[in-house]
């Protein structure tokens, strides 16, 4: 399972401090989220597209998940433009397109794809424990972070032992089909997946504690902000600041 | 199905991480420093399971297991939930940050509810028993879901209101599919694994 498939690489992005990164986000998509004009949607997507080619991650994997994060946003298309009452543009059929329809539609979509974007390009680009590290620093729950930490690490040793069975599955001649022996076969393998995270959960926490584990996790290496970082900050504050007014 | 960003007022997206918090706080009062590894795996063994595709006709749907977590961790279902959704965000760009105390919320609240209608039930009652509670916390978890969902859109604005019927209208089926699973799943935890149904105690 290849997760963090935009953190590798060298660009301007992949260089800022983590703790910036999320301080200076969060109040971006923010405003980004909450602002409903079609200006603030061309202007931050104009914005984020930028952000995303400074990042220099490769754009046929990034438009592979805006396709997949676009589903909800077609299933809109297929009904604002005709619900939303305002004044009619032209009718298919029985139906009626208003014009105020259509704009909500457009201003979701550009939205939408505008956070994606940016979050792609500013938090996609570190890798997923420097964030996790980020988020210690910035005072969220210290049990939330730990619970996290585990919760990332152990996702790849999971998923290699449902390949496993799963592959066991295969060669014993399973084929999916839409019965109750499908069913039921996924829910035993949903089971066995459970019992075999929980036995490990435990020889984990043994192991932890053979090595001191007090229930602490101590912070050794601390980040440094440095000028880019403020210059970045200063960038994405002021851009922010845009939208509102 | 999670919302993603851009689209619910602000107003929703505030009510919807106030909620989150209290119960991801709660969450993490239940869950002692020396249980956070036995969570946390837990916690990747649903994630992984929820990339889990199963056949529905001639189409798939993938599992969600909301209402398993539920039964199973009670509370904790909330931070566990909230991990995931974060990874999902920070990875693939499903949903997304402002729309996270809402998915949350909507993903973790029937679980609870779940766990306190159906976890007594499903560890102590006979074999019939145990399987219609399952079967029905993996059917609420999903149809609550789903009706949280639809309640967060037609509160945005009233333009919602098909979109929402629509999505109500596709978790049926999955209900069905998720009471059935989490009803096995349970029923094999039981005699496989008791000790995993007092995880959320």
């Amino acid at each position: 399972m290849h997760l963090e498939e935009f953190a590798e690489g060298d660009s301007l992005l992949h260089r800022i401090d983590p703790r910036v990164k999320f301080v200076c986000l969060m109040p971006f998509i923010g405003v980004v989220a909450v602002r409903d004009s079609i200006k603030v949607g061309i202007s931050a997507l104009v914005f984020s597209v930028v952000l995303l080619l400074i990042a220099k991650v490769d754009l046929k994997k990034a438009f592979r998940r805006l396709l997949v994060v676009n589903l909800f946003v077609v299933l809109l298309w297929f009904f604002l433009p005709f619900t939303e009452e305002g004044p009619k543009v032209f009718g298919v059929g029985p139906l009626e397109v208003t014009s105020t329809g259509l704009v909500h539609t457009l201003v979701i979509t550009l939205k939408t794809n505008s956070i994606v974007i940016a979050t792609v390009a500013i938090l996609g680009t570190s890798q997923i424990f420097s964030l996790t590290h980020a988020l210690r620093h910035l005072r969220v729950p210290e049990k939330l972070v730990m619970l996290f930490f585990f919760f990332y690490r152990y996702i790849t040793v999971m998923h290699e032992e449902y390949s496993r069975m799963r592959r066991a599955m295969k060669v014993r001649g399973f084929l999916p089909r839409t019965d109750i022996h499908t069913y039921r076969t996924v829910a035993y393998l949903v089971g066995m997946l459970l019992v075999r995270s929980y036995d490990r959960a435990e020889r984990v926490y043994q192991a932890m504690l053979c090595r001191g584990f007090n229930g602490r996790f101590p912070l050794y290496r601390h980040f440094r902000l440095r000028g880019k970082d403020l210059v970045f900050a200063v960038i994405i504050y002021g851009f922010t600041f845009f939208l509102i007014f | 199905m999670h919302i993603s960003e851009g689209i619910l007022s602000a107003p929703v997206l505030v009510t919807g991480a106030a909620l989150a918090a209290g119960g991801v706080a709660l969450g993490l009062k239940k869950m002692d420093y020396e249980r956070i590894p036995e969570v946390a795996v837990l916690s990747s063994a649903f994630f992984v399971a929820s990339l889990i595709h199963v056949p529905l006709g001639p189409s798939s749907v993938h599992l969600v297991l909301n209402g398993l977590v539920g039964v199973l961790l009670g509370w904790i279902a909330f931070p566990s939930i909230l991990v995931a959704l974060t990874l999902q965000t920070l990875l693939f760009q499903f949903g997304g940050f402002t729309v996270l105390g809402v998915n949350t919320f909507n993903m973790a609240a029937p679980a609870v509810v779940s766990y306190y209608l159906f976890n007594y039930l499903v560890r102590r009652g006979n074999y019939t028993v145990s399987a219609g509670a399952a079967f029905l916390a993996g059917a609420l978890g999903v149809g609550g879901g789903a009706m949280l969902i639809a309640l967060c859109l037609v509160t945005t604005g009233e333009e919602f209101i098909s979109v929402a019927k629509v999505i109500l209208l596709a978790h049926m089926p999955v209900m069905i599919i998720e009471g059935l699973i989490t009803s096995f799943c349970v029923l094999f935890l039981k005699k496989v694994k008791p000790e995993l149904l007092e995880v959320g105690r």
